[in-house]
C-alpha cells in the first residue's frame, strides 16, 4: 500500500483571493510579516500496490482531475505502509 | 428544432433551461440524463446552471468525466450549436472544449443580480439577432466566474473573436478583460456566465436572453432550409 499526500496550489502568475483576503486578516492581526498567503488543497490518497508505477498513477490522477493545470500546480508525496 | 437541457446530478436551472425553450422560443426540448449515450436526435445541446456533483473538488471538475460528455464531444466535432450556462459553461471548460480556467469572485462572494453585457461579436450562431456592441440585460448567479486564461489563449481569443460578451457597466467578479462569455474557434460552443435563460420574458425583468436562442434557431433553418 501507498499513501500518497496531493497538495494542490493556486499558480504563482494567478491571483488567488482567498490568499489576499486570509493576508489581510492577518495583517490586521498584526502580523505585518506575512509576505504572501496562498490556499490550497491537501489530499490524502490510499493506493494499492499493483504492477503500475505508483509515482506515474499519481501524476495521471493529477493531470486528469485532481488538479486543473490551466491554473493551478500540484506536488505530492509518496510513501509505502506495510499492512499488518 | 430540438434542443437537449443536459442534466446533471447537482443542475438546478435545468427547469428554466426547458421553459426557455417550450414556452418562450417554442420549440421541440427534452431532458437527457448525464448517463445518456448517444445525442445524436438532437440538434442543438443545452448545459445548464447548477451545482453538478456539488462543485466538489473544482465547479464542473466531475461532471466533464460523465458519459454523456463523450455525445457532447461528438456533436461539438459534428458543429452542432452547444450552450454552456453558468455551471454548463465551467463543464465545458474543465472538459476543454473551451479554454481557459474559473476561479472565485474576487469577492469571494455568490453573485446573483442582472448585469449589463456588451454583445462583442453578433457574426455568429449565437448572436446574429443582436446589433453589434449591443448593451443587453442578463442576470448572473455564480460564486465562480473569475475567468481566467493565459496571455497566449486570451490573444487567440482576442484575434479569432471567440470574445461574445463583455461585462459593460462593471465587472462584478474580476475575470481577464471583463469575459463574461467565450467561443471555441469553430464556432458552434459558447460558454457564459450570465443566464439567458432567466430573461426570456419582460415579466422576469428582462427578455434580452430571448435572442440568444432565437439566433441558434435562425442557424439552423438557414442550415436545414430545404429547397426543392
Amino acid at each position: 500500500m501507498y499513501k500518497v499526500k496531493v497538495y494542490v496550489t493556486l499558480r504563482e502568475n494567478v491571483l488567488d483571493p482567498q490568499g489576499t483576503a486570509v493576508k489581510g486578516a492577518l495583517h490586521s492581526l498584526s502580523y505585518h510579516e506575512v509576505q504572501d498567503v496562498r490556499i490550497g488543497k491537501f489530499m490524502e490518497l490510499v493506493i494499492e500496490k499493483n504492477d503500475r508505477d505508483v509515482e506515474e498513477l499519481v501524476r495521471e490522477m493529477c493531470e486528469k482531475l485532481l488538479a486543473n493545470t490551466v491554473i493551478e500546480d500540484y506536488r505530492y508525496d509518496i510513501e509505502e505502509v506495510v499492512v499488518q | 428544432m430540438k434542443f437537449a437541457v443536459i442534466v446533471f446530478p447537482g443542475s438546478n436551472c435545468d427547469v428554466d433551461m426547458y421553459h426557455a425553450i417550450k414556452d418562450e422560443l417554442g420549440e421541440e426540448v427534452e431532458y437527457v440524463w448525464h448517463t445518456a449515450d448517444t445525442l445524436d436526435e438532437f440538434d442543438a445541446i443545452l448545459l445548464p446552471g447548477g451545482f453538478s456533483y456539488g462543485d466538489y473538488l473544482r465547479s464542473g471538475a466531475i461532471a466533464r468525466f460523465s458519459n454523456v460528455m463523450k455525445a457532447i464531444q461528438k456533436a461539438a466535432e459534428e458543429g452542432k450549436p452547444i450552450l454552456g450556462v453558468c455551471n454548463g459553461f465551467q463543464i465545458l471548460l474543465e472538459a476543454a472544449l473551451l479554454p481557459g480556467a474559473m476561479r472565485r469572485n474576487n469577492s469571494l462572494k455568490f453573485i446573483c443580480r442582472p448585469v449589463t453585457l456588451r454583445v462583442e461579436n453578433n457574426e455568429t450562431m449565437f448572436t446574429s439577432l443582436y446589433e453589434p456592441g449591443e448593451v443587453i440585460t442578463i442576470p448572473i448567479a455564480h460564486g465562480e466566474g473569475n475567468y481566467y486564461c493565459d496571455e497566449e489563449t486570451l490573444t487567440k481569443l482576442i484575434e479569432n473573436r471567440q470574445i461574445i460578451f463583455r461585462y459593460h457597466d462593471e465587472n462584478p467578479n474580476g475575470s481577464l478583460e471583463n469575459i463574461a462569455g467565450i467561443m471555441n474557434e469553430n464556432g458552434n460552443v459558447l460558454g457564459m456566465m450570465p443566464h439567458p435563460e432567466r430573461a426570456v420574458d419582460a415579466l422576469l425583468g428582462s427578455a434580452d436572453g430571448l435572442k440568444l436562442f432565437q439566433s441558434i434557431v435562425k442557424y439552423w433553418r438557414v442550415k436545414h432550409v430545404v429547397t426543392s
